[in-house]
């Protein structure tokens, strides 16, 4: 069993991105915290806190999570992706990402890290999803700046296969 | 915003876990998905005073089952429920239900008795259990107990469960060939519904009604499969309904009776 007191500050040790990291975390710091502040990657964007903006979503072991609706301690031992693994060391972007500057899916880009992340998860389970597939989980995720269509054209040509 | 301090516990059992509700009891907090309590521990709308999280405990990340009902244990996410493959034949009204859930991004971590924990009115989950008679499985240092989803859900966001009680499983029956049918009402996709309608026609001349959204708790009865609008209408009024930021009261009632005997149609044609 795992037990840490309020009080107490923890070595909490992770995957970031393929490098095995730890940082000291209190019981109530949140994971989107934890990876910006703790571990200095400030590529996930925290938006709203409670789950419903979709800015701050990371994968854990593979899947899709809101990282402000998730403790650090909670994330131990877990391999936790960020939209910092997405590019190549060489800086080429993936698939998803060129087609969303190929289709100037972002203006102000806060909500962007988030999308990315969500749907290197569904269309890792789902490649050819339909708009409609597409549209269902954009609805996880708030833009306040493109109107979804951009975003919505990105997917699309990703879940084509990139043409 | 961000929680207050709380101790954080991982017991590794299902034992652990109960013991360590003995010793704390309602100060403390079960966490499964998270995806509500988090949300509200942000917000410092819930306090805890220790947080137990169930989440890793693999005996309750578990489907079973059991021939005439499906037993769904408590670490068990939205998401792998709608991904298990017989889900459509066994459980057709929580394949219908399951979409209108949160979102793909929450029920990756949010679980089937979370939401059913937590006891918001107008929730999917609650309301397809109370509507099919499933049963809540909770356990304590004092023994097991099965409540059905009538006893557990009390009113709003309230509860049976004692503060020493953890959930480890509920239970949906299982819908020998009935038609079934699903709908809501909310302002986008994956918001709370304002109304929210189910039906289960076990042949051409009753169907079980229930609905969420329109009192602390879903509410089922039989409605008659032809010329249902004329009851409907009158349970609309009988139930009230009730205000929030989202929908006045009369709202509510126009919704469920108008939503109402499309689903109740769906559902008959779905038997059919």
């Amino acid at each position: 069993m795992r037990g840490v007191k309020a009080s107490e500050r923890v070595r909490v040790a992770l995957t970031l991105n393929g490098r095995k990291l730890a940082a000291e975390a209190e019981p109530r710091t949140l994971l989107c915290d934890f990876i910006r502040h703790a571990l200095g990657a400030t590529g996930t964007h925290v938006g709203c806190e409670h789950g419903v903006c979709g800015a701050c979503t990371v994968l854990i072991d593979g899947v899709a999570t809101r990282s402000c609706l998730t403790f650090a301690v909670q994330a131990e031992g877990r391999e936790v992706k960020t939209v910092e693994s997405l590019a190549a060391p060489d800086g080429a972007l993936s698939p998803l990402q060129q087609a969303f500057r190929d289709n100037h899916a972002l203006q102000c880009g806060f909500c962007t890290p988030g999308i990315l992340m969500s749907f290197t998860d569904y269309l890792s389970r789902n490649p050819h999803a339909s708009e409609a597939e597409i549209r269902d989980v954009l609805s996880g995720h708030l833009c306040r700046c493109t109107g979804y269509a951009g975003i919505v054209a990105a997917i699309k040509q990703a879940a084509r296969g990139g043409s | 915003m961000k929680p207050r301090p709380f101790d954080y516990l991982r017991p590794d059992t299902v034992e652990e876990a109960v013991a360590l509700l003995a010793e704390y009891g309602e100060e403390a907090r079960v966490l499964a998905g998270g995806q509500s309590l988090v949300p509200m521990l942000n917000l410092r709308i819930v306090e805890a005073e220790a947080l137990i999280d169930i989440s890793r405990i693999t005996a309750l990340d578990v489907i079973r089952d059991h021939g005439q009902t499906i037993e769904i244990g408590a670490a068990v996410t939205q998401n792998k429920l709608m991904a298990w493959p017989q889900l459509q034949q066994k459980l057709p009204l929580v394949a219908a239900a399951l979409p209108h859930v949160g979102h793909f991004q929450t029920r990756n971590k949010g679980t089937v008795c979370g939401s059913i924990a937590h006891a918001d009115p107008s929730s999917e989950l609650p309301l397809t259990l109370a509507l099919l008679g499933g049963e809540i499985v909770l356990k304590s240092k004092r023994g097991e107990r099965v409540l059905t989803a009538k006893e557990f859900h009390k009113d709003m966001l309230t509860t049976a469960r004692a503060g020493d009680e953890l959930i480890v499983a509920v239970r949906f029956p299982v819908a020998n060939g009935a038609g079934v049918a699903f709908r809501e009402v909310a302002r986008r996709h994956g918001d709370f519904a304002i109304v929210a309608v189910a039906a289960i026609a076990e042949n051409k001349n009753a169907v079980r009604l229930g609905v969420g959204g329109m009192a602390g708790k879903p509410a089922v009865r039989k409605v008659p499969a032809s010329d249902s609008a004329a009851a409907i209408a009158a349970w609309a009024d009988e139930l009230e309904g009730y205000e929030d930021l989202h929908a006045s009261a009369a709202m509510r009632r126009d919704l469920f009776r108008n939503l109402a005997p499309l689903v109740v149609g769906e559902a008959i044609r779905c038997a059919a």
